[in-house]
Parts: C-alpha cells; sequence; structure tokens
C-alpha cells in the first residue's frame, strides 16, 4: 500500500470497480504521467463483479481455493502500487466541492482534484414493503453480500427470490442447482422484461420451471414474515404464503448518483454526461453505471449496467483526458449465464421493435434479432455465440447494418455469420 | 503443480508457478501479467484473454468448445487457426496439463 499523505491529484476517481479500475489502468497505459488518486468506499481490494451471482456463488465456500478474494479479483495484489495509484479504500467521499476543486471526506478533511471522475456504479433498490429489514433478507450487490448470500445459502432449504431481473435469475438457478426449493417473484409478466423481448423473456420463463423453479409472474410482495426478527416466509398481494428461510432482493439498482447531485451537477437518470464523457462541469466526468450518455447510433441517452459500458467508457475517457479523445460510439453487449444457458445481447432493444426469430427455441438455440423502423438494432442469442459475435461486427458504428433488413433475415437460408463475413468482405 | 510461462509479443518470458489448478486468464490476472484482460471474468463472453498456445502443448488441450470457438471471432489480434485459445478455458494444473507455455497477443482490446 502507497502511504501518501498528498492533499491533491490531477486526477481524482471516486469508486474502484471496473470503470475506476480499467480508467486508471487505461490512463498509465495512455501514457498518462500525473498523481492519480482513487476514493472507493468499501474496504478491500477491487474485484469483479459478475461471477459473484454465477461461479462464486455456485463455488463451496469451505474450500480454501474459495477464499473470499479467489476467482474475483479485479487485478493483481500489487497493481495499484505498480500504477502509481494513491488508492484510499474505506474513504468514502460527503461531498464534492466545485469552487475549491476539492472531495471533503467524511472525516471532513479535503482532498483536491484538477479533474475528477464519478465511477460510482449503483446501488441496490430497497424493497419497501413491511417485513424487509428481517434478518435472511438480503440484496447482492457487493463481495460482502455475495459472500453471506454463499454462507446461507448453504444452510437454506427455501429460497424466496424477488426480482425476476438478471441476478435475481442467475442467483435462483444456483440455488435450484444446489437443491433448495425456489420461488422466484416477479411484478411483471415475463422475466428480465426492462431488457429483453417477449420470446426471449418467455423462453427463460419456461426454462427455469423446467428445472423446477416456481416463478410467480405478474405478481407482488405484500409484506415479509418473521419469527424472532428472522425471515420466515413471504405474503404476496393475491394471497398466497410462501415459506422461506432465505429471501434474496433483486428488483433492481438506481445509480449512485447523489454526490454529483448535491454538488449541482446536471441529473438525468443517473449523472448526465455528454459524448466525450463530461458532465455539466467541465472538470468533472463520469463512467459506468452512474453515467447517463446520448448513444451515438440513435442519440437516445441511455444509462447502462454492465462490465463492457463500465470498461468502454474508461477506456474513452482515458483517452479524452489525455488529449487524444474522441465520441463515445460503442456498441452495448450484456451476457448472463443461467442454469447452463448462456445468453448474449448486442446492441439495445425497446418496446415495439420487430422481431424476427432465427434458430429454434426447442432445441434451445436461437436468437432473436430486433429491428426498428427496418433496421437491426439488437440481437439476443440463447446459446448461439456465432450470431452474437456476427451481430457485434453487423451493428459496429463502421458496419452497413442499414442493409440488414426484416425482409433479408425472413428467408430460410438465411445466416448471420456468414452475413456478417460479406459485410466485413465489401467493408 | 501448474506452472504457466507467458511470452510477451517480443519472446520476454514471464513464469507462474502455483500449487492448485488455475486457468491461464486468472493466474494472468492475479500475478500480474500484462497482456491479458480476462473482462467477463471467465466464461468465455468477451475474448479478452486471448493466447497463442506453444505447438508443444496443443495435443494435451481440452479440445476447444462451440461457444469458444465463435468468441474467438471476437479477438482484438488475428486468430491463429491452430494456436488461439481463450485462457480461462485452459486449465493448468489438473488432468493431463501441468505446464504450458503461451505467447500473449499485440492487444486484447
Amino acid at each position: 500500500m502507497v502511504t501518501s499523505t498528498s492533499t491533491v491529484a490531477d486526477i481524482v476517481v471516486i469508486g474502484a470497480g471496473h470503470a475506476g479500475i480499467q480508467l486508471v489502468d487505461s490512463l498509465r497505459a495512455e501514457g498518462f504521467s500525473g498523481a492519480i488518486a482513487l476514493f472507493e468506499a468499501q474496504l478491500g481490494v477491487p474485484y469483479q463483479r459478475p461471477p459473484l451471482s454465477k461461479e462464486f456463488m455456485a463455488a463451496d465456500p469451505a474450500s480454501t481455493e474459495n477464499s473470499a478474494e479467489h476467482g474475483v479479483m479485479l487485478r493483481g495484489p500489487g497493481f495499484l502500487v505498480d500504477m502509481e495509484v494513491d488508492f484510499r479504500p474505506g474513504r468514502a467521499v460527503s461531498s464534492v466541492d466545485r469552487v475549491a476543486r476539492e472531495l471533503v471526506l467524511t472525516d471532513e478533511s479535503r482532498f483536491g482534484y484538477r479533474r475528477l471522475v464519478f465511477a460510482t456504479g449503483a446501488t441496490n433498490r430497497a424493497l419497501t414493503v413491511p417485513g424487509a429489514d428481517l434478518g435472511g433478507v438480503i440484496g447482492l450487490k457487493t463481495l460482502t453480500d455475495a459472500e453471506e448470500l454463499r454462507r446461507r445459502l448453504r444452510q437454506a432449504d427455501q429460497v424466496v427470490v424477488i426480482g425476476a431481473g438478471f441476478i435475481g435469475l442467475e442467483f435462483a438457478a444456483v440455488a435450484r442447482a444446489s437443491g433448495c426449493a425456489v420461488t422466484v417473484i416477479e411484478f411483471n409478466d415475463r422475466p428480465m422484461k426492462r431488457a429483453l423481448s417477449a420470446t426471449t423473456g418467455n423462453y427463460f420463463a419456461a426454462a427455469h420451471r423446467s428445472r423446477g423453479i416456481e416463478l410467480l409472474l405478474g405478481e407482488a410482495v405484500e409484506s415479509l414474515v418473521g419469527d424472532a426478527s428472522v425471515v420466515t416466509g413471504v405474503r404476496t398481494a393475491s394471497g398466497k404464503s410462501i415459506p422461506a428461510d432465505l429471501v434474496v432482493v433483486g428488483v433492481g439498482v438506481t445509480p449512485a448518483d447523489g454526490l454529483a447531485r448535491a454538488a449541482g451537477l446536471e441529473i438525468d437518470n443517473g449523472i448526465s454526461v455528454d459524448e466525450m464523457l463530461a458532465t455539466s462541469d467541465p472538470a468533472i466526468f463520469a463512467v459506468g453505471d452512474c453515467a447517463s450518455y446520448p448513444m451515438a447510433a440513435t442519440g437516445d441517452r441511455v444509462r447502462l449496467e454492465s462490465v463492457q459500458n463500465a470498461t468502454e467508457h474508461a477506456r474513452t475517457l482515458a483517452r479524452v483526458l489525455c488529449g487524444r479523445g474522441s465520441a463515445y460510439e460503442a456498441v452495448p453487449w450484456f451476457w448472463s449465464v443461467q442454469g447452463g444457458i448462456r445468453l448474449q445481447i448486442a446492441g439495445l432493444a425497446a418496446p415495439g421493435d420487430v422481431e424476427v426469430m432465427l434458430g429454434n427455441p426447442d432445441e434451445a438455440q436461437f436468437s432473436v434479432l430486433l429491428f426498428r423502423s427496418d433496421r437491426l438494432v439488437a440481437v439476443e442469442s440463447v446459446n448461439r455465440a456465432a450470431d452474437h459475435v456476427a451481430a457485434r461486427r453487423i451493428l459496429a458504428p463502421d458496419a452497413a447494418c442499414g442493409r440488414l433488413t426484416v425482409a433479408e433475415v425472413t428467408g430460410p437460408a438465411f445466416n448471420l455469420k456468414q452475413f456478417s463475413r460479406s459485410v466485413m468482405a465489401t467493408a | 503443480m501448474a506452472k504457466i510461462i507467458y511470452l510477451n509479443a517480443s519472446g520476454t518470458p514471464q513464469t507462474v508457478d502455483q500449487d492448485a489448478p488455475v486457468t491461464v486468464m486468472r493466474a494472468a490476472i492475479e500475478n500480474g501479467i500484462d497482456g491479458i484482460v480476462g473482462e467477463c471474468g471467465g466464461q468465455a463472453m468477451c475474448a479478452t484473454c486471448h493466447v497463442y498456445v506453444d505447438d508443444r502443448y496443443l495435443d494435451r488441450l481440452v479440445p476447444i468448445g462451440d461457444d469458444e470457438a465463435e468468441m474467438l471471432d471476437c479477438t482484438a489480434a488475428d486468430r491463429d487457426d491452430v494456436r488461439s485459445r481463450l485462457g480461462c478455458q485452459i486449465l493448468v494444473g489438473g488432468a493431463g496439463l501441468d505446464e504450458i507455455v503461451v505467447t500473449l497477443p499485440s492487444t486484447q482490446v
């Protein structure tokens, strides 16, 4: 650990998640030699989040190979020292003084910046029903959450997951595979509704049910009930009563934009940034889950929660901060693994997009192509990596995606991989 | 025992030796080997742990899976039809493979 008594740095980053760590890595790779300070409210080493609801959760915590940080470290132990980053874990920021260009820390000490980057991520949305504060009711966001959940899962018999989003379903699949009775309660009429087409969402609903998960759709949670402050069950709005010894809450996240909001920065579904990732204060930037930005392809303002978004933002911002920046234009992509089913998404769909199916859901291998105004905007692939790889190419900003129309893909012989190769060949 | 030798693009070796089985991707991250990113955490989703496997070890690897084969089309550096693999799919220190030599590509992103 670098012991530093500095009270100012050229670039100060708040948040040591995927975005913050990639930013300091890319700044040094781009040749930035100024002072960098990295503030992080959590203690411990920076870690990867995607495995927390998947392999990390499934691994036996009693094995020494599965100790807390094994398999999820984001970089090697000497990384931040090698990068000459003044890393301050466990140091929460209480406010930003934009006039003085200083952070005010929770101990009221101050730390100056020339340029400031918010990489603060997102925080779990809380469940606001009676009983939500009972013991055995847990969210999954941090490594600490994941460790506690993994330990409790080994002793649990009846698991209820509230919210059929990505994290909730990934966890539900692990819990089911470990032998628990699992019920998932979702307010919407299909799982992962915000992110997925009806076809793909309904496919996952059927797949989870066939693995023995009880999936209650269109159902609201009325209260959690307990005995001596420990949860024993969940009551739904329609009157169902489901016994539970472990309840996992996965009802989405909200951007961690409180500091930016209090500092008077423009907020619009997160910290609002332009295509160069600058906020309404030109000395302050934001990357990753906490930032909303205009998509190059459509101009729509979006805020994405993904590793790819975090790291690509960070790489783009590193170049901007080194004076070699260009507008952010990466194609978003996402993935999930649920009960061995591999879901990969390229692009961003929206309600009303036209769906075209490639492949066969009955064989558990298909892609849903989504078109808007007869233009391909997103591809959801289930166990069809070839389509996903092709989709990333076709949707790339310099590719000829405008040429791919609904009529073109509807023929029986259409093959996305071959199409992407032909686009490449003529590019 | 697992022994992994990483050659960077100019041929300089870096060696990782450890007791427990480990993937080529994870060992690189935990030991600060430059040239492996491993952004997805080891699920063959991101193709940023691309390596070229030394010829001597090719026939000792588990066969390339369908997903890995497709994701290798996403690598930033050129794919080699024979030697390219994803480091997250190569477990060293387990059955049949206690050491390996891999060359790192010039870039992963």
